[in-house]
């Protein structure tokens, strides 16, 4: 066990030697080092021969049984089912349209250029365009809900939700930072009762109860009686992480603006609130990635998101048990848009930390 | 950022207590109260209206019903004819089986990824990473997915991989060697009980006089496996450690993972060794470097210095994110039914569908997981509330 060694910036000339250093510096650091490459040449090659060398590219899937590697015929067949599920195919540009604008919508709020009110317009504006896009209730024909799938739907929970869940999540911290006896239990109550539930368990009860309690509920479809308690259950995470922003903020903030005669809300609203949420600004991207992950548990209630459509892919007849590959493609995609949430969750706290 | 009440004296009294808890604007906190109560009211009388429309008795009477459903895999004797308390206590300890299990692998595993992590070997460390980034930035849901396709393509008994000398992977499961305990009486399960009981009580005695080592934690521990083991030699037990073999066409011996099981705990382990292995490598590297330094100036060794300056702090901060971990790690095994282990979700599930009585199973489900949280956060804040300010010079 050697220090963990302070992060100084490597100048060029020294490179090697922090590599000369990391990998053969002491006897047993050359040792771990070999066991390591054994180990690697025990994994990569059977994988890379698996993946490229003696992988299917273009034929049937009698082909793909033929030979012994992947099977990437089944994904160029395969890869608009993935994409879009059960969703007409003469109609796929418009699934693709809305996956393209989400994932715009995704890129142009992740600029701190764009952090101004006209951008909460843009995020109501965007997922109702893809609603009527999706739907087709101006453009004919009209697709059916159940017929939704994929990429887009992933993509269009996990954004309506988390764009829902905010303003109840700061309703929620500030009731639980309240000095109101009863309105702070009631939040308590509800936060902990969220957090303390599964998922699985909550996407129950959009399933089987929420259809019950409210008079003529069986009419609100699937997604959305899931996404409804989805955005819920995610509020309860969300004020978590900002109620570690409020607490952050020095009390001194406060008192201050109490001095100049500001009420409650002005005070929470001019100070409290744009000091605490930029805080909290990279939790939220950390919170978002694993909010688009949960996602996939739709697949459980049987809605047809992105992993559910690679899923299902793997049991059409004539292409039967591709799972390694379709998977794969599903988990690419998951781990492609994650990671540059993730680096960019890095960025953004060396943004923030620039003095303003 | 708390509100302070007015600045004063707090005045005597419960009324004057109760009163400054509720705090300002009393009447509308109370019509705010009300208002939540008369809108669970108004779902409750929804959901009661259409069950009754449906023709279900509402209440908890189905419970006692025989289930009329096998379940895959049970801790205890189970069979269709038993009620639906029963198959729920089933479901119940198949959770509590695959988190406990769960907990135990992913620490072993990514406690050892973490030391990887720190180990200044470059090519270690940056293989530990990507395994890290993978795992972390896929769903659990997928990897439990792959898992359990993985499970089912494995060869039939016959042709059963076979790992080392006594571990066997088929598609009928996995088979691990094992003890395996039989006849447990009644008297036996009660000595284990108390064994057990006495040294927690033993613990917390010594742990109220500040007396409490590594050492003794141990030897108590060992206590009570031996003076449990005891019991049940005395009480009539036969305990035998068997290895699976190959008998006619199927596997005997040992332990039995069904195939459901085990991708669920191979996923469980994955991910969260995952996760854990980050806790600990933030927990590590938490402590600051001036406390390495100072050990070293006194002539301590790098391992004396990891356990008795580095890990005591560290663990201050890997404590409560492990636990929260582990809560995790027992909320997503309610994935189970995703890929047909019996859990707990899994026969809560069953039971909505086969008696109509979703409010009520999902209402045991809920409260079963709340329970398990809230006793767990209650011990969390407890220890931080006591480890949290030590050698800070306040106790």
């Amino acid at each position: 066990m050697t220090i963990p060694a302070l992060p100084l910036p490597p100048s060029r000339g020294q490179d090697w030697r922090k590599w000369r250093q990391g990998l053969f510096g002491t006897p047993l650091n050359t040792v771990i080092t070999l066991l390591t490459l054994g180990f690697l040449a025990l994994v990569i090659p059977p994988f890379i021969r698996w993946a490229l060398i003696d992988a299917t590219w273009v034929g049937t899937s009698d082909d793909c049984k033929a030979g012994t590697g992947a099977c990437w015929a089944f994904v160029t067949t395969k890869i608009n089912f993935i994409l879009y599920a059960f969703y007409p195919p003469a109609l796929h540009w418009r699934p693709m349209v809305v996956a393209v604008l989400l994932l715009g919508l995704l890129a142009f709020t992740a600029l701190p250029r764009s952090w101004h009110p006209a951008t909460i317009l843009l995020w109501i504006a965007v997922p109702v365009i893809c609603w009527i896009l999706l739907a087709g209730t101006a453009i004919g024909p009209t697709v059916p809900s159940n017929q939704w799938g994929g990429l887009p739907i992933t993509l269009l929970v996990a954004m309506v939700c988390f764009a829902v869940a905010i303003p109840l999540a700061i309703g929620l911290a500030l009731a639980r930072q309240s000095n109101m006896g009863g309105l702070r239990t009631l939040a308590i109550i509800f936060i902990e009762v969220m957090r303390g539930t599964p998922m699985v368990a909550i996407l129950y009860v959009a399933m089987l109860i929420l259809p019950m309690m409210i008079p003529n509920g069986q009419l609100i479809d699937k997604i959305g009686r899931a996404m409804i308690l989805i955005a819920l259950f995610w509020s309860a995470y969300v004020a978590e992480v900002v109620r570690a922003g409020l607490q952050a903020i020095p009390n001194g903030q406060y008192e201050a603006a109490k001095a100049l005669g500001l009420g409650y809300w002005r005070i929470v609203g001019l100070v409290i609130l744009p000091q605490a949420m930029r805080m909290v600004i990279p939790a939220m991207v950390n919170l978002a990635i694993g909010f688009l992950l949960a996602t996939s548990l739709l697949a459980v209630i049987g809605v047809f998101d992105l992993l559910n459509a690679a899923k299902n892919s793997t049991i059409d007849p004539n292409w039967l048990g591709f799972y390694d590959e379709a998977y794969f493609v599903a988990a690419t995609i998951y781990f492609v848009i994650c990671i540059i949430g993730s680096r960019y969750s890095l960025w953004l706290e060396q943004y923030l930390r620039r003095p303003a | 950022m708390t509100i302070t009440a007015e600045p004063g004296l707090p005045r005597p009294g419960l009324l004057a207590k109760i009163q400054t808890w509720w705090g300002p604007r009393p009447l509308a906190q109370a019509l705010l109260v009300f208002g939540a109560i008369l809108l669970f009211w108004w779902f409750g009388s929804n959901t009661l209206e259409t069950m009754a429309k449906a023709g279900i008795v509402p209440g908890f009477g189905f419970l006692s019903r025989s289930a009329n459903f096998e379940i895959g895999e049970a801790m205890i004797p189970y069979s269709s004819a038993d009620t639906y308390s029963r198959a729920i206590l089933v479901g119940l300890l198949n959770t509590i089986k695959v988190a406990i299990l769960g907990c135990v692998f992913a620490t072993i595993l990514g406690v050892t990824l973490g030391v990887a992590r720190l180990s200044g070997n470059l090519l270690l460390a940056g293989i530990v990473r990507w395994y890290v980034e993978i795992i972390r930035n896929t769903p659990l849901l997928l990897q439990l997915f792959f898992w359990s396709a993985l499970t089912k393509a494995l060869p039939a008994p016959r042709q059963a991989i076979s790992v080392g000398d006594g571990a066997f992977l088929s598609n009928r499961g996995i088979f691990v060697p094992g003890l395996i305990v039989e006849n447990v009486s009644g008297l036996g399960w009660l000595a284990i009980l108390a064994s057990i009981v006495a040294g927690i009580v033993a613990i917390v005695l010594l742990k109220r006089r500040d007396k409490l080592l590594l050492k003794t934690v141990l030897f108590i521990l060992l206590g009570v496996v031996a003076v449990s083991g005891l019991a049940l030699a005395l009480t009539g037990t036969t305990t035998r450690f068997e290895v699976p073999a190959l008998a006619g066409f199927n596997i005997r011996g040992g332990y039995n993972l069904s195939p459901e099981f085990a991708a669920l705990l191979t996923g469980l382990i994955v991910k969260f060794s995952a996760a854990i292995s980050e806790i600990v490598r933030a927990g590590i590297e938490s402590v600051d470097r001036g406390q390495w330094e100072a050990a070293r100036a006194l002539g301590l060794h790098n391992g004396t210095i990891m356990r008795l300056v580095v890990l005591p702090q560290a663990l201050r901060v890997i404590t409560p994110l492990i636990t929260s971990s582990y809560l995790d790690l027992t909320k997503d095994s309610s994935l189970a039914v995703a890929i047909g282990y019996p859990d707990l979700v899994n026969v809560i599930n069953t039971t909505a569908n086969t008696t109509g009585q979703a409010l009520e199973a999902l209402a045991i489900l809920i409260g079963v997981y709340l329970t398990l949280n809230l006793s767990v956060s209650a011990l969390m804040n407890q220890y931080n509330r006591r480890v949290a300010m030590r050698g800070m010079g306040m106790r």
